[in-house]
């Protein structure tokens, strides 16, 4: 059988055999917690609590700010003994509230259970933004923006991302094969939210216990389970919407202008705690892996918990660090350091030594085109990169530079090593500049 | 073959007619002025006037709009050619060049973590706000040196970028290019600076750099109208700056440089013969 999938795109080494086995395993909470103001795609939330002040769990810290934002929560019950700015995970110091656990972990009491059936869709809406509900695949976009479509675009399908495409990563892996029934609990309200029927879990071939597993749970429910082809990035928006469906989202447009919304399984899963439990979103699964940690886990962890404190718990390092990683190493972010805290957005940490790391001095462009070939989004990255080297905004956006997702695989397959994706990252940053100034 | 040239020849004098027509009918009167200005101006259409380039300057000042003395690279030379021209009385600005107010290559200051991305300091600077520990060094990468029309900008092997005192004429385009804000225009005259743009204070700047200002008040107190300290960094007071070289030698990290006695370690520049031009002084 020919599994689904898109066009272009690479297989790298999906190395996910060390963790992949592995339960998920509750992280005991740290010493103190440092939960940035700043953990989603949009305005940053407005703190609201003092130092001094006594929190519990799932209390609001900082509140959203405009439509695109969402509420930070406290992740523990405990002191809150700091409100300044700490190392964030973008590199610089960024407002965050410290906390400071008193073992407790007492709920709000104020939070209160509710039955998805008596909840019409706006009020379910309500509770998924108040629950401060992001994208869990990395991304964090806020999920009550994608939910609420504007008025002429109509949805008719869901689809569900249980594709974990980017290598190391089998925090989603272990949700699927373990917490079945929250995730199909979620698909079904959302189902609700977004008034559709069809809903479709993508997930790659790597993963035949899951697949499996969902089959047999979904059954009852309606909610198809779509293998797709292990391909990276399968597991981004618009490749898995052409893969299992066949539509390309147009250019600058969004999943929305082809009648879909995508939700990662994960934001599924937490959409179902926020309405059933009332609960935010104060914890998440990450997978801890790479070969500089003695113990690869996936560890469910409260989201503030320094870095530091997740390597404690998978048997600490093996050598001296390298490259610190949050996320995946194709789209991942890169620390300065382990004092930095995990926030909703880390879906995993990696941890690489000089030995694992392949660094050369980037050379000139051959033009093998193996960049064109492999750009699931059909541009010219070289192009588009030595445009940006020369500043030639226009020139780059004539070449559909704002189009790119930035997954890494022209900078992967590169045999210069040129630096493609920042480049590229460059002119947006320019064309986007020169947009705000007209 | 006659019928040939009979026809294209008259096609030729029908259309050299119809040229001659629309030459005198459509005529745009220049402004003598306008051209005569833009003969003397340099032509490097660096837009340091605020104009797009040189002619549209050359019009603005023919128009009487513009100002004769706002062309830096022209020089006091420029300003007293264009008001002859205009017949006005002009007086040339005081001559300004960019100064680098760093010295912190990379055998002298840290760096928070390995760049390998795209040579380009505004790229870099997007990332972890640079590869620098300190805020606000030269990154190195040289996004000056390629904004520079006057080629007047060199990258040390270090990592440092130093600014020819003779070659810059103060068009300003390196100034705006520089994501950290490290290039400052400065009196041409005044030779001697404090090269560093760290606000951070003393304890910081050592555990990242050799030779930044640490906001010690050692200069200000031996010559108390040429310095003044701000959020720990200290600034030549460029009214004063004749007196300031006296404080050099008691600066304990030797981040005060004076120009005339030599660039910053690495730079392939000539000591400058200094004062470079006197005139100003007179």
């Amino acid at each position: 059988m020919t599994l689904k999938t898109f066009t272009g795109g690479l297989h790298p080494p999906d190395s996910k055999q060390s963790s992949a086995h592995k339960p998920i395993e509750r992280c005991p909470l740290p010493a103190e917690l440092v939960i940035p103001a700043a953990q989603h795609i949009g305005a940053p939330a407005e703190i609201c609590v003092a130092v001094g002040d006594q929190v519990k769990k799932g209390q609001v810290i900082a509140q959203a700010k405009g439509f695109v934002s969402v509420p930070i929560h406290a992740s523990t019950s405990g002191e809150v003994i700091a409100v300044e700015p700490r190392l964030h995970p973008m590199g610089r110091a960024l407002p965050a509230v410290v906390i400071k656990p008193d073992g407790l972990d007492q709920w709000d009491e104020t939070l209160t259970a509710n039955d998805p059936g008596q909840l019409d869709a706006e009020e379910l809406k309500t509770l998924v933004r108040e629950a401060g509900i992001v994208g869990l695949g990395g991304a964090t976009f806020p999920a009550h923006v994608k939910l609420s479509p504007p008025e002429g675009k109509t949805i008719d399908t869901l689809i569900l991302n249980g594709v974990e495409c980017e290598p190391y990563l089998t925090a989603d892996h272990r949700l699927m094969l373990e917490q079945a029934e929250r995730i199909i609990d979620g698909i079904n309200i959302l189902r609700k939210i977004l008034g559709v029927k069809t809903a479709i879990i993508g997930i790659e071939a790597n993963k035949p216990d899951a697949i499996a597993h969902l089959e047999k749970e979904c059954a009852a429910h309606d909610i198809q389970v779509q293998p797709l082809k292990v391909q990276y990035p399968q597991g981004a928006e618009k490749q898995l919407i052409d893969a299992c469906l066949g539509r390309q989202v147009p250019s600058g447009g969004l999943p929305m202008d082809c009648g879909v919304v995508v939700q990662n399984v994960g934001t599924c899963a937490a959409i179902s705690d926020a309405v059933r439990l009332g609960r935010p979103l104060v914890e998440r699964i990450a997978t801890v892996t790479g070969p500089g940690i003695s113990e690869p886990k996936n560890l469910l962890i409260a989201i503030g918990t320094p870095l530091q404190h997740l390597v404690d718990q998978c048997g600490g390092l093996e050598g001296e660090p390298a490259k610190i990683i949050m996320g995946g190493p194709m789209m991942g972010q890169t620390q300065l350091s382990l004092e930095v805290p995990a926030i909703r957005g880390t879906s995993g940490l990696l941890i690489f030594r000089e030995q694992d790391l392949q660094i050369k001095p980037a050379g000139p462009c051959i033009r093998c085109g193996r960049c064109i070939s492999v750009c699931p989004i059909h541009l010219q990255p070289t192009t588009i990169a030595a445009y940006a080297r020369l500043e030639l905004i226009d020139e780059a956006e004539s070449y559909h530079a704002l189009d790119c997702i930035e997954c890494g695989c022209c900078t992967y397959i590169c045999p210069a090593t040129l630096p493609l994706v920042q480049s590229i990252r460059h002119a947006k940053g320019g064309i986007m500049a020169k947009r705000r100034k007209l | 073959m006659l019928a040939a040239v009979l026809s294209i020849g008259g096609i030729g004098l029908v259309a050299a007619a119809a040229l001659g027509v629309a030459a005198k009918k459509f005529a745009v009167e220049v402004d003598p002025r306008e051209l005569a200005i833009l003969e003397v101006l340099p032509g490097a259409n660096c837009g340091a006037c605020g104009q797009p380039g040189c002619s549209g300057y050359a019009k603005g000042v023919a128009d009487g709009t513009l100002a004769p003395n706002l062309c830096p690279p022209g020089g006091a030379d420029v300003v007293e050619k264009i008001a002859r021209i205009m017949g006005i009385e002009a007086v040339s600005a005081e001559p300004q060049i960019a100064v680098v107010l760093c010295q912190g290559d990379n055998s002298k200051a840290t760096q928070k973590y390995r760049y390998l991305g795209l040579s380009d300091c505004n790229a870099a600077q997007k990332i972890a706000d640079g590869p620098k520990t300190c805020p606000g060094g030269c990154l190195g990468l040289g996004s000056c040196q390629r904004a520079c029309p006057f080629g007047a900008i060199e990258m040390t092997p270090e990592g440092l970028a130093v600014i020819s005192r003779e070659k810059c004429t103060g068009c300003t385009k390196c100034v705006a290019v520089c994501p950290r804000q490290v290039i400052r225009m400065t009196p041409l005259a005044a030779t001697t600076h404090v090269l560093c743009n760290s606000h951070d204070k003393g304890p910081l700047i050592r555990k990242y750099c050799q030779i930044g200002c640490i906001g010690c008040h050692i200069c200000k107190k031996t010559v108390p109208d040429a310095y003044a300290v701000e959020d720990f960094l200290a600034r030549v007071d460029y009214a004063q700056h004749a007196q300031a070289a006296a404080a050099i030698e008691k600066c304990p990290t030797k981040c005060i440089r004076d120009f005339s006695s030599g660039y910053p370690q690495g730079s392939s520049f000539a000591s400058p013969t200094v004062p470079v031009k006197t005139e100003t002084a007179a």
